[in-house]
């Protein structure tokens, strides 16, 4: 999100669903969409179908890997020289889209002389991928008419993730796909209503449709309508609030609807720095780890179906969710429970509906602002932004950079200077193994909500390791192992996977309660967007001195 | 695609089977040994995909140079086509001469279709051990036919007809046949009356082989001769001739060439449609053994005229004579520039593929054929879309079957018009058809539409010696019999219809009194039901239901199984998609109506 809204203003994908499947190159980046965004994938394979080229970029041989044209197995870590050198293939052939490039974007002359030292073999040396793949995907990218990048927490998901998002969107400034139909970056989202989040404001800078906190103007637009003030600096990000927390600036804290107590880096650390506030509140509609540590609990309500209100998908469309349900027991709709607590603390926020505080922010947010109730029903939702109640914008996002007249592309679009900077935690003699974490098709996230239900996939957490690996270490599959990286230490059942290569091992933190893999990972975090480095820390894995059997066996 | 394979390996053997035909596996596929390069690149997706209309001719060379198609050679294809190993045991499973399980290397299918058990062939039950039932294997003119397949690096097929019990016995005990006689033997014609053949005339001649033979028989000279008139006024040529499409549905082909050719969606395709399958048929392979290059030359034109610069002969599996003539036909048409780019320097190009079938009736309708091809299993396609339209690769095509693309070669000697002269109103032109069972010269006959099935039967001979005419069957297994009163009838499309019967693909069965009818019947509803091939209920089921009314009324006749079989009939010819399920009735309804078979 940082990413794309430091380049184009706006933190969404740009494309719709409908684009990925009419176009010529997809781009899937860090993303093993075909397990964890299994219905993208749905429109990525009717985009195969329909004559698109797959590339998948992924450390792992994983089942989308599976699925592409070219799958190129990189380094841990190692996007932003791919990307740089990707980059410098596309300037050198002569591909790069110069008219796009001094028309709709800046920066370029800097950017060019910073990528200028990737050449394919120094690219291919430090991410481990063959010279020629390198060069396949850049000229595929260049070549095509249409072309999508995609990409998730394998970006995301490293201390640098921030400068890794600004490197894909280097490439896509560099051909001119992006602003198009059919051309596009996309951050795929987790959840259903992860980009609503933002969209509504729950980010430390924004205000509700990306308005600027500290921007004294739209400040002072809410400020008006919500009758108080709000304070003028930006807040922190969960990072620092942990940071606070641990400084004891922050004494207390309201969760809604996140499990912090399982699904932060270094979970020991974590859990420690919760059990030390003065005051915890969480809201959930289970009584998740973190609940367990608070002073109170408000149930909340099923978003899907016990209440009314909308969400918004990783393609920006806003769509209507209606009650089925009453939540049962003293569990209560979501806002219901918020504008109670308004109440109590001496605030009648007065909305007689959800209907209303959707209209207040329509009056607040000019890209929801033609959204009504009526509109998003009939139209079975409406991809933002939404100007006005007569008009709908393109379905994809930025088309202003192509315009004709200068005044009419707004803000250029710069180029990002990113230097390649390799995971904080590198391995040694002492963690030889590359650990990165990720996601399976059966379960979600801390299984919190997956747990509940049984699958036919799930063999639950496993230490996924290489058959050269395993062969090493003399150990076999189910065989019980100890992992330990400079943080933690804990145990797991081997699993031997072919979609590994040496020194590459692999975890989820699906199963917290069993095998608590945040106590690995390392809390190294993107200062811009505070997100840590799950996606790579050194472990070293140890064979039991006696063979005990698997939990569950 | 994020395969899921079971433990199975390829052999080495089979692995170079495959290898044959996609080339050496010099991309990285999972499972296979570990190396620097595919722990860091590995290829799928699309790309191997786009190479599935191979699959068919992957599972021949597997079976033919295997014997077997084991679950190991399907987990290799899956990966090297990047096609679930489901979908290939699928389409594998679907035609009947490959086998999912392991067998000996010698295959002997026997014929025990409707002409060979009229000759004194095996029935099924009778059938020794080591001997495989086949349907109609084309060779009706020399019933009962055998062919047997040995696998192998070099794997042989070889036809012996006529092959009775006794020399099924010595295939068994390892014998191998010796070549076939010359096909001149099934055109009777040929030692008659040679000059006023048309169609038939080269049949016999060393033009089956030596292209520079076929030219000096006139080969070749009619391509030139479509290349200077155009494509325009070759389609006009055809329509004016008032051609129909001889494979059975009898079309006008010159509408159809013209539909193709106005298609704005590229490129075009044509397919001849050599899966000539239906029992008591065998024209098809009579042209393509002994005048390939007149379907080589027929195919360029209508390639020429249609707009399409690929073409694809459909060939029955169990043809192996015909494959081996058109094989050598077509590299020698391209080696002399009949075939390949700018022909003759017309500056137009074409190609044509052999597409050889596995067994599978079905195969023989123009968009299964089209299914077959492209990998999947050979179900036809609802229509519309029509193949003009939306065809092979879902590319606008030309199907047509072999008799009727030999038919353009004359029709533009001689004129449209010229042909139009021939038959009858109706019918207009030259017939192929194909005579067997008791008379006493079986074989392939060309006359013109018109001539009664009295003078079609004293052409061949008359009544084999001694015996007693007692029905004959038109059309085949989809046709419908006629008794000995209907001698008179003119063979046209007219004619026929009134007589609510069909000339189809031109089977004309003799069967004489002895010959039990009900063992005929029993024959037909079983041929069916294997030949279904499911996709659609009404067939599906309606097949195993009609088979079953038959063996039921084979033991006893009641009028409520008769109600049930007229049902059975009617819904099948309502619902069915295709025309297989629409005339899976017709040749039994007409021998209860026509002959009194059941008559209690």
């Amino acid at each position: 999100m940082v990413g794309l809204a430091t380049v184009f203003g706006a933190g969404g994908g740009t494309s719709s669903y409908k684009e990925i499947e009419d176009t010529d190159v997809i781009l899937m980046w860090g993303s093993n969409a075909r397990e964890a965004h299994p219905i993208f994938f749905h429109h990525v394979l009717q985009g195969v179908r329909n004559g698109a080229k797959l590339y998948v970029v992924d450390p792992r041989r994983t089942a989308s890997a599976e699925w592409a044209d070219l799958w190129l197995g990189i380094d841990v870590g190692t996007d932003i020289a791919l990307s740089n050198t990707i980059a410098r293939e596309i300037i050198h052939a002569g591909l790069a889209n110069n008219d796009y490039i001094s028309r709709a974007t800046t920066d370029f002359e800097e950017y060019a002389a910073s990528v200028e030292e990737w050449t394919l073999a120094r690219g291919s040396a430090v991410t481990g991928i063959p010279a020629e793949a390198i060069a396949e995907i850049a000229h595929a990218y260049a070549y095509a008419a249409k072309a999508q990048i995609c990409w998730t927490l394998g970006i995301t998901e490293h201390h640098n993730g921030v400068d890794n998002v600004l490197a894909l969107i280097n490439l896509a400034l560099l051909c001119g796909h992006v602003g198009r139909w059919g051309s596009g970056l996309n951050p795929l989202r987790g959840q259903n209503n992860v980009q609503g989040g933002g969209d509504m404001g729950a980010l430390p800078n924004k205000l509700p449709g990306f308005q600027d906190v500290e921007d004294d103007v739209a400040r002072g637009k809410f400020e008006a309508i919500w009758e108080c003030e709000i304070p003028a600096k930006n807040g922190w990000n969960l990072s620092e609030m942990f940071e606070a927390m641990e400084r004891r600036d922050m004494r207390a804290l309201y969760v809604i609807g996140e499990n912090p107590a399982q699904s932060e880096a270094d979970g020991h650390h974590a859990v420690k720095i919760l059990k030390s506030l003065d005051h915890l509140v969480v809201q959930d509609i289970f009584l998740t780890k973190t609940a367990e540590l608070a002073d109170v609990v408000f149930p909340g309500s099923a978003s899907w179906c016990e209440s009314e209100g909308t969400v918004t998908n990783s393609e920006r469309r806003v769509q209507m969710v209606h009650k089925a349900l009453t939540p049962p027991g003293n569990a209560h709709d979501d806002i219901q429970i918020l504008t109670d607590l308004a109440r109590v603390m001496g605030h009648d926020w007065n909305y007689r509906s959800n209907e209303d505080v959707w209209n207040e922010l329509r009056s607040l947010s000019p890209m929801h602002a033609g959204m009504t109730y009526s509109r998003l029903h009939e139209l079975g939702g409406i991809q933002w932004p939404c100007f006005s109640e007569d008009t709908l914008e393109p379905s994809f996002l930025h088309g202003r950079l192509w315009s004709e007249e200068l005044v009419d592309r707004g803000r250029l679009a710069p180029f990002s200077v990113v230097i390649d900077d390799p995971p904080v935690e590198s391995t040694s003699v002492e963690f030889p193994l590359r650990l990165t974490t990720g996601r399976r098709l059966d379960s979600y996230n801390t299984g919190v909500q997956s747990g509940g239900f049984r699958s036919p996939l799930r063999f639950g957490e496993t230490i996924d390791i290489s058959p050269e690996d395993a062969n090493d270490l003399g150990v076999e599959d189910d065989e019980l192992v100890r992992i330990t990286s400079p943080r933690g230490s804990l145990q797991a059942p081997v699993r031997i996977d072919e979609s590994l290569r040496p020194g590459l091992v692999f975890m989820t933190m699906h199963f917290p309660d069993e095998v608590d893999t945040n106590v690995l990972t390392i809390d190294a975090t993107d200062p811009k967007s505070g997100t840590a480095e799950f996606k790579a820390a050194a472990v070293r894995v140890d064979k039991l001195s006696a063979r005990v059997p698997a939990a569950g066996q | 695609m994020d395969l899921k394979l079971n433990t199975s390996i390829a052999t080495d053997e089979e692995r170079r089977a495959v290898d044959n035909i996609l080339g050496s596996d010099t991309q990285s596929s999972r499972g296979d040994e570990r190396t620097a390069e595919n722990l860091r690149t590995a290829r799928a997706g699309e790309s191997f995909r786009q190479m599935r209309h191979l699959l068919l001719p992957v599972l021949h060379t597997v079976n033919d140079q295997v014997g077997w198609i084991s679950r190991g050679a399907i987990n290799h294809i899956a990966k090297r086509l990047d096609i679930a190993p489901a979908e290939i045991y699928g389409v594998a499973s679907f035609y009947a001469l490959f086998s999912m399980t392991e067998r000996p290397r010698r295959q002997i299918h026997v014929c025990i279709d409707l002409v060979c058990r009229a000759a004194g062939g095996y029935k099924e039950r009778d059938l020794p051990r080591g001997t495989l039932a086949s349907p109609c294997l084309g060779a009706c003119e020399r019933a009962p036919a055998t062919l047997v397949i040995e696998a192998g690096d070099s794997p042989r097929h070889e036809l012996l007809a006529p092959s009775f019990p006794a020399d099924i016995d010595a295939l068994v005990a390892g014998g191998w046949p010796g070549a076939e006689s010359n096909v001149a033997s099934s055109v009777p014609q040929l030692g008659r009356q040679d000059d006023s053949l048309v169609l038939l005339r080269r049949i016999g001649t060393d033009a089956s082989s030596d292209i520079t033979a076929y030219q000096s028989r006139g080969g070749f000279e009619t391509l030139k001769s479509a290349f200077a008139m155009g494509a325009t006024r070759v389609i006009a040529e055809v329509t004016t001739a008032g051609l129909v499409g001889r494979g059975g549905a009898a079309f006008p082909t010159g509408r159809k060439w013209g539909a193709v050719a106005e298609q704005s969606a590229q490129p075009h395709y044509v397919v001849c449609n050599a899966d000539e399958s239906e029992p008591g048929t065998f024209k098809d392979r009579v042209l393509l053994e002994g005048d390939p290059f007149a379907v080589i030359e027929s195919m360029t034109i209508a390639g020429f005229a249609t707009g399409g610069n690929k073409g694809w002969i459909y060939l029955r599996g169990e043809y192996p004579r015909a494959w081996r003539a058109l094989q050598h036909a077509l590299e020698t048409a391209r080696q002399n520039g009949f075939l390949g780019e700018n022909i003759l320097g017309s500056g137009f190009s074409f190609d044509i593929e052999i597409m050889r079938g596995a067994g599978a009736y079905i195969c023989g309708e123009e968009t299964a054929i089209f299914n077959s091809i492209e990998g999947f299993r050979g179900e036809p396609r609802n229509k519309p879309p029509f193949p003009v339209e939306v065809g092979l690769f879902g590319k606008p095509t030309l199907v047509n079957n072999v008799e009727t693309l030999v038919n353009v070669l004359p029709i533009l000697q001689h004129g449209g018009a010229a042909y139009a002269g021939l038959g009858t109103d109706g019918s207009n032109g030259l017939k192929l058809f194909c005579v067997s069972g008791a008379v006493a010269e079986p074989g392939v006959y060309e006359v013109e539409f018109g001539v009664t099935l009295g003078e079609l039967i004293e052409l061949a001979g008359g009544m084999r010696k001694g015996s007693t005419l007692r029905t004959i069957l038109l059309g085949g297994a989809a046709g419908g019999f006629v008794g000995p009163d209907d001698l008179d009838l003119p063979l046209t499309l007219e004619a026929t219809r009134l007589l609510s019967t069909t000339l189809g693909s031109g089977v004309v069965l003799v069967l004489d009194t002895s010959v039990d009818m009900i063992d005929q019947l029993q024959r037909i509803a079983a041929f069916f039901r294997d030949e279904s091939c499911g996709q659609c209920v009404p067939c599906r089921v309606g097949t195993v239901r009609q088979q079953e009314v038959i063996s039921r009324l084979s033991h006893g006749v009641g009028n409520d199984d008769l109600d049930l079989l007229r049902e059975l009939g009617q819904v099948m010819r309502d619902a069915s998609i295709c025309g297989l399920g629409q005339t899976a009735n017709s040749a039994i309804a007409s021998a209860i109506r026509n002959l009194g078979v059941f008559a209690s």
